[in-house]
């Protein structure tokens, strides 16, 4: 340990993992540092069911539940977006290659007490039960204004300036009602709150085109998921890190981040080892005196023996509960993965609910997710806070990820990185560093 | 727009008989010659002074046997293993091990003993082993007996050689083993069944894809 290096990167948690990828795909010398004997930090996969059940102080699992080799429970829940920028980031690093992947199989949307699915073709479309027969004709009308808007082409704005004019607007202009809206906004262009409605209606517009365009990839749902848990998309942007000569190590404590002058880190130590290096980039949990808190989420993940209720036995899903139909100012998220995934023992399925925590009982905030999900074999519930760097590290050149927020997908993921990225670096990160032939993946 | 790449990157033309595909990994100490040997097996080259493993992580060769294409995924270590850093995926669907040790250095062949535990321990159960003594070359500085290593080999079910990367001895025979002992029915070929693997993500992929497994 005792070298000097040019980044050392601390946490092997997805943002860190991918940020050593890309610094050792730079030219950096990075060394990639765990306190944990195991890859991911926050985004690992916990395997074996008895460590999950040791994590919550739980008595250990039955033998109903398979062995125990056989779980990779995510304490994260997330899904990729078909065509988003982590499948980007995957297939330019080529860290696709060491993972695959399955379609999550629908999306649905509560609405009224029940749930429908969201809509993935137009005849799916003309027989849902979520719009009446004239608000579908001009819903139909905006999907294909916004399809065929470009932003930089004035002439499809077609009297309407999504730059300046906001996204209530733009839902008047079509004539769109309160439901039809919620379900635009929260269930095809992710929000988690109505915040959206008063900024620019191309941000809006611009999600709704990454909905659609990742729905067009694979077909059933504009979501992905890896098999074996969330947990393998750290490990292998780590093996990338490391095929480019970043060194790691787990399960060594830090004890120490080593400032020099004007508070520029100079080195981390760990016992009586000091790494020199001229930057670290870390998660949260390693610089405690460096960060705020944001906010809370709760997420409570459920083993159940069997599918969710009204989704038509699905093996993956994703249920959205926009904010207005329980009178909350947050989504309440549920992600159902299961046995096919290789996350759950034959015949098991892993739902987990999820959202961010409005009052002083997180737990209440939940019940209308995990009502949906017919009796529950297991329940895990955890309140954790959300924290983000009180600086931008150019003065510390201590670059510090924020941690993971209670969105579904990996965009803000993704932004995070490139922009620390960017700040530690002075550079955006250029893909054509990847030199490709040496996947040789096939002669 | 599917079949373009698609079909440009995984070929699904029936050519000679069946092509198996299988993943293998390489296991041993730091030094005693992982990428060397796989070096030569792929390429057919050997560097004296081989730097420490730096991108050569994914490599592929392919080997005829009777009627059958034996197409090896070979993964190298990427010098993971120094600080026992290796990632659970990195064993994760392992049809095929060569762990190696060097015979000039009895606490590697040490070493390549918990590596195959650590194999039995994490790997799928039907994974063939083999116990690759490295720098045969090297012969008169032996530390490690031709015969302790073949007991060893035999009591835990391992195929076993001493190779040589710098001179190719045995190389292409140590693979030519792993081929023969590997299970080569559509069945077998998989990792755990059926239905078990998702889909590898490509470029302007669109479209279902069958699962990358057996003779496709």
């Amino acid at each position: 340990m005792d070298e000097e290096y040019d980044a050392i990167v601390l946490g092997t948690g997805l943002k860190e993992c991918i940020l050593s990828g890309m610094l050792s795909v730079s030219g950096k010398k990075v060394l990639h540092v765990d306190r944990n004997k195991y890859y991911g930090g926050e985004s690992a996969s916990i395997c074996p069911l008895e460590e999950l059940f040791t994590k919550f102080g739980a008595p250990a699992p039955d033998e109903s539940y398979g062995r125990g080799r056989d779980w990779n429970v995510d304490l994260i829940p997330k899904f990729l977006m078909a065509n988003g920028s982590l499948v980007k980031l995957l297939i330019h690093t080529g860290v696709t290659r060491y993972l695959e992947f399955k379609s999550v199989e629908g999306s649905y949307v509560y609405k009224g007490g029940k749930i429908s699915k969201v809509p993935v073709d137009q005849k799916e479309a003309l027989a849902s039960d979520l719009m009446g027969m004239f608000e579908k004709r001009r819903f139909r009308n905006f999907l294909i204004y916004v399809q065929d808007l470009q932003e930089d082409d004035p002439k499809t704005w077609k009297d309407f300036d999504p730059r300046t004019q906001n996204m209530t607007a733009l839902y008047d202009k079509f004539g769109l009602d309160k439901n039809t809206q919620d379900f635009t906004g929260h269930a095809l262009a992710l929000y988690r709150d109505d915040e959206y409605l008063n900024k620019p209606a191309i941000e809006t517009i611009a999600r709704i085109k990454l909905y659609s365009d990742s729905l067009a990839r694979y077909g059933k749902s504009p979501y992905l998921y890896p098999m074996y848990g969330l947990g393998e998309l750290p490990q292998g942007f780590a093996r990338l890190s490391a095929i480019y000569g970043g060194t790691y190590m787990l399960d060594k404590p830090i004890d120490e981040i080593v400032l020099g002058e004007g508070g520029r880190v100079i080195g981390v130590r760990s016992g009586n080892e000091i790494a020199k290096c001229k930057q670290v980039y870390c998660d949260p949990t390693y610089v405690p005196d460096r960060v705020r808190k944001k906010g809370k989420v709760v997420r409570c993940i459920c083993l159940l023996d069997h599918p969710i209720p009204n989704t038509k036995d699905a093996l993956s899903t994703q249920i959205i509960i926009p904010q207005k139909q329980v009178g909350r100012h947050s989504d309440i998220y549920v992600s159902v993965v299961s046995y096919t995934h290789q996350v759950a023992a034959k015949g098991w399925f892993i739902a987990m609910v999820s959202t961010t925590v409005e009052t002083e009982n997180p737990e209440s905030e939940i019940k209308s997710g995990l009502d949906l999900l017919g009796p529950i074999r297991q329940k895990f519930v955890s309140v954790s806070d959300y924290y983000e760097p009180t600086d931008d590290g150019l003065q510390s050149q201590i670059f510090i990820s924020e941690t993971y927020d209670a969105t579904t997908h990996f965009e803000t993921t993704c932004l995070d990185v490139l922009s620390i990225f960017k700040r530690g670096t002075g550079e955006e990160f250029d893909f054509s560093k990847i030199k490709h032939e040496l996947g040789d993946e096939e002669q | 727009m599917a079949n373009r790449s698609g079909a440009a990157q995984r070929p699904n033309g029936q050519t000679q008989g069946k092509i198996c595909q299988f993943k293998l990994v390489l296991l041993g100490e730091s030094a005693v010659g992982k990428s060397s040997l796989v070096l030569r097996f792929v390429k057919g080259q050997f560097h004296e002074y081989q730097e420490s493993t730096i991108g050569a992580a994914f490599l592929t060769q392919t080997i005829c046997l009777d009627d059958t294409t034996v197409k090896f995924e070979i993964w190298d270590t990427a010098g993971q293993e120094r600080y026992h850093s290796l990632a659970p995926m990195y064993y994760r669907g392992a049809q095929a091990a060569i762990v190696v040790y060097d015979i000039t250095n009895q606490d590697t062949f040490g070493r390549a003993k918990t590596w195959v535990k650590e194999l039995q321990r994490q790997a799928s159960p039907n994974i063939v082993i083999a116990l690759a003594g490295n720098k045969q070359d090297l012969a008169n500085k032996r530390m490690v007996e031709y015969e302790e290593a073949q007991t060893y080999a035999d009591e835990n079910g391992l195929l076993f050689m001493e190779t040589s990367a710098k001179t190719a001895m045995n190389v292409n025979d140590i693979f030519l083993a792993i081929a023969k002992k590997l299970p080569k029915n559509e069945q077998n070929a998989g990792q755990t069944g059926n239905n078990a693997q998702g889909r590898r993500l490509t470029e302007g992929d669109t479209g279902p894809k069958t699962a990358g497994n057996c003779c496709k």
